[in-house]
């Protein structure tokens, strides 16, 4: 009898400390497909978790169920302690597409969540420009996003996100729809960036190295229907600066394990 | 640039917007796509029941007095006789604009002299209201089959020319190259590459010109030859035999749907899987 | 090939001058009275464009294809974002708006007349058939081509359902339902005209009448440029208008 009072305690307990808790989530799409099984996972405060795993696994579904975009058939997501179902202004959202208005200049773009709040314009341009220029994109505030590379667009896509000063970024596949060179000069400014800002991320890769490079915990997703198959510590950031740590004896590592872990799954 | 913009005009509203709206809903309807129109049909003919029974104007029968006089038409012969008469100068204009439509089409896409030469002419011709020289057609040629044929070869020609110049336009460089990697020459560029990659839009574009005779008959029945399921309308009008003359409306209708219907039908099942391998560069 | 390639250079627009250089010949020289020199078919636009009766046409008409266009955009909008965001709501009209974008609904113009008297009535009701289903149809087109993630990114940020519907689908959608306008239009115009030629007492389809009943050929033709003139620079209006939203056509 004593036992699962002590587990709802110690589960109360993980709510109120972790930024992000995931109880029990499955999910089934309407047509069949079985996306994700039994997902309890906590995320910690000020940490940089990544999910990783083959295509298809569900990986994504997991980070839109957190951000309150796609409603879970069963489980819960507290956030904060809070048990949540709809998107809230703690959380942002970076999309792999960018999801950047095609018709409205970046300046307009980077404040577009504070427009939705109703701020006043001058406000909301003026805190954009501040994030425009901590991503790098002072100069482009009236260009469009037709106008720009793929690595700024997602640059705006990232400003966009901080600037509603949301503790939690929720990232999915953020670099994945960019050439190799601009992804590793955004992984390291992103790296920069939150040194700075100190964020709870979580962010969706199908890349090993992108995941350990960045993330302080990797959890590691099955093939459909998507269950927690290993949760790997990936921090090297305690102790290592960004540019040491991709020749680090550690990292390699960290890769190779992780790949020995996952080839079974492309059998 | 204007005439890239009438390229879209033939293609997006028209054939473009018109199927992909039905293919991407196909995929994803709730339950048999028959089930749902027959509800569809249901519904409305169930309000235009009760608008009628009302009636919301002395002029407006109910469904079944439509029905029931689309019936009697049948079997009194009215239709028989009407679509004997409006048929012939539909199908010799539809020919007309098959074979010299499309040819010039074809020309215009293979010559950029031809192309500058008729280019802006064409353009204009499909966004103006080209029925204001019907009344002129009777002027000319009377009341006969021959201001039928041209009222239908007008209204459909320049759909017919612009979509096959687009058709012949739309192939793809690449198979170009190839057939020249392969010292293919002219001749077999344009049949063994152009041609068959043009047919799909081709085909498409006669659909459409079908479509545009059908008004074009309609219309030159209604204001010139009082014969044909025009004079069917109109004369029912006439003696406010209004049942009669919305099962005239209807059956013109119901023809044209059908029609075009069977025709897309066969264009999705001739030329699908090249235009599903072409679709990258239509458009 | 270098002959062709130096002729793409002149723009298209003046290959009229060479039709309109061959209408010249053939009235003049052609001995068909229907067919009167474009010369003198311009002196008679001139001259035409001075009548009162052709002012009062024009502002009839005019005002006949704004309601009916007018209607046909408040009307055709609405339901072309609603079939493309609900499915009942496509189950239920797709059928219908695939029939009368391509039937003949020149057919529908005489029974129009007993219902709404002859008259403007008519006309626009004329001008509401013929551009409505075409609106409705691109306007779906638009909102179902809406990337996904522009909505989801909206919700990400607490976005209202009517700020969802405000700020991104229908701007998403808005080069598709211009194109539809566009279309709109072009029907809008052929249905004035069709509109007036069948009921026949109103607005150009009475010049039509009364100029050929007279056998005012240079008159006819004149007030045929002339509509079809002021149709071309209407439509090329909302060229320009689509133009302006064209450049985030194809990065959506």
């Amino acid at each position: 009898m004593d036992a699962p009072m002590a587990m709802i305690e110690k589960n109360q307990d993980t709510r109120e400390t972790a930024a992000v808790t995931v109880e029990g989530i499955s999910m089934h799409y309407p047509g069949g497909v079985h996306a994700l099984e039994d997902i309890c996972l906590s995320i910690p405060r000020g940490k940089m978790t990544a999910f990783l795993g083959p295509s298809g696994c569900g990986k994504t579904t997991l980070l839109k169920i957190i951000a309150g975009l796609l409603e879970p058939s069963s489980g819960d997501v507290f956030v904060n302690g809070k048990k949540t179902t709809a998107p809230g202004p703690e959380r942002a959202f970076v999309f792999q597409d960018f999801a950047l208005l095609p018709w409205a200049n970046v300046l307009r773009n980077v404040a577009f969540g504070l427009e939705l709040r109703g701020r006043k314009k001058g406000e909301r341009e003026e805190i954009a420009r501040k994030f425009i220029a901590q991503t790098g994109l002072t100069g482009f505030e009236h260009h469009y996003p037709h106008q720009l590379s793929g690595g700024m667009r997602q640059r705006a896509g990232l400003a966009r996100a901080l600037v509603i000063n949301a503790e939690i970024l929720l990232m999915d596949e953020p670099f994945s729809a960019v050439d190799e060179q601009m992804r590793r000069k955004l992984q390291e400014d992103l790296l920069s960036l939150l040194a700075v800002e100190n964020k709870t991320v979580i962010f969706v890769t199908h890349s090993i190295e992108e995941a350990v490079y960045l993330a302080d915990q990797t959890v590691i997703l099955s093939p459909r229907p998507g269950r927690i198959a290993k949760i790997v510590s990936t921090d090297l950031h305690s102790d290592l600066t960004p540019d040491q740590i991709r020749r680090d004896r550690r990292y390699l590592d960290m890769v190779d394990e992780i790949w020995g872990g996952l080839k079974q799954y492309l059998e | 640039m204007k005439t890239r913009k009438t390229d879209k005009t033939v293609g997006t509203s028209q054939i473009g917007s018109g199927t992909k709206t039905d293919r991407s809903f196909a995929s994803v309807v709730l339950g048999p796509v028959w089930l749902w129109q027959l509800l569809s049909l249901c519904t409305v003919f169930g309000i235009w029941e009760i608008a009628g029974r009302i009636p919301i104007s002395l002029a407006f029968p109910s469904f079944t007095a439509t029905c029931a006089a689309f019936f009697e038409m049948i079997m009194d012969g009215s239709f028989a006789t009407a679509y004997a008469s409006t048929l012939p100068p539909l199908i010799i204009g539809i020919l007309i604009v098959s074979f010299g439509g499309v040819a010039w089409g074809v020309f215009m896409g293979l010559s950029r002299g031809f192309e500058w030469t008729c280019m802006s002419l064409l353009v204009i011709l499909q966004t103006a209201p080209v029925a204001a020289i019907v009344p002129l057609i009777t002027y000319a040629y009377g009341i006969d089959m021959t201001s039928k044929v041209i009222v239908v070869v007008i209204m459909s020609a320049p759909l017919v020319i612009l979509n096959s110049y687009k058709g012949i336009r739309s192939t793809n460089p690449s198979l170009l190259q190839m057939c020249r990697s392969f010292q293919g020459n002219r001749w077999q560029e344009i049949t063994k590459i152009i041609l068959p990659q043009a047919s799909g839009m081709i085909f498409a574009g006669l659909r459409l010109g079908i479509s545009g005779g059908f008004i074009g008959i309609v219309l030159a029945e209604l204001l010139i030859t009082p014969t044909g399921i025009g004079d069917l309308i109109t004369y029912n009008r006439a003696s406010a035999l209004y049942a009669h003359m919305f099962a005239a409306i209807a059956s013109i209708i119901i023809f044209s749907t059908l029609t075009l219907t069977v025709l897309q039908r066969l264009e999705h099942k001739i030329f699908r899987p090249e235009l599903g391998t072409m679709s990258g560069q239509v458009n | 090939m270098a002959l062709s390639m130096r002729r793409i250079q002149i723009p298209a627009m003046f290959s009229l001058v060479l039709w309109g250089a061959i209408w010249e010949l053939i009235g003049r020289f052609g001995g068909i009275d229907l067919i009167p020199p474009l010369t003198r078919i311009f002196v008679a636009a001139v001259e035409t464009i001075a009548l009162d009766k052709f002012r009062n046409a024009l502002l009839m008409t005019g005002e006949v294809f704004a309601i009916g266009l007018g209607l046909a955009i408040v009307v055709g909008i609405p339901v072309g974002i609603v079939m493309g965001r609900l499915r009942i709501a496509a189950n239920m009209l797709n059928l219908w708006v695939n029939i009368f974008i391509s039937a003949p609904l020149t057919a529908f113009v005489p029974a129009l007349m007993p219902i709404l008297g002859i008259g403007q009535t008519t006309v626009v009701a004329t001008v509401f058939l013929f551009s409505v289903w075409v609106i409705v149809i691109d306007t779906q087109a638009g909102i179902l081509t809406v990337n996904k993630s522009l909505i989801e990114m909206a919700r990400s940020f607490g976005a209202t359902r009517f700020q969802i519907y405000y700020k991104i689908l229908f701007l998403a959608a808005l080069p598709e339902i211009l194109t539809g306008l566009r279309m709109g239009v072009i029907r809008g115009v052929k249905g004035v005209i069709i509109g007036q030629l069948i009921v026949a007492l109103l607005g150009f389809g009475e010049l039509f009448d009364l100029y050929l009943g007279s056998f005012l050929m240079e008159r006819f033709w004149a007030l045929v440029f002339l509509i079809f003139g002021l149709a071309f620079i209407l439509v090329q209006a909302v060229v320009l208008l689509e133009r302006k939203f064209e450049f985030y056509a194809d990065v959506r």
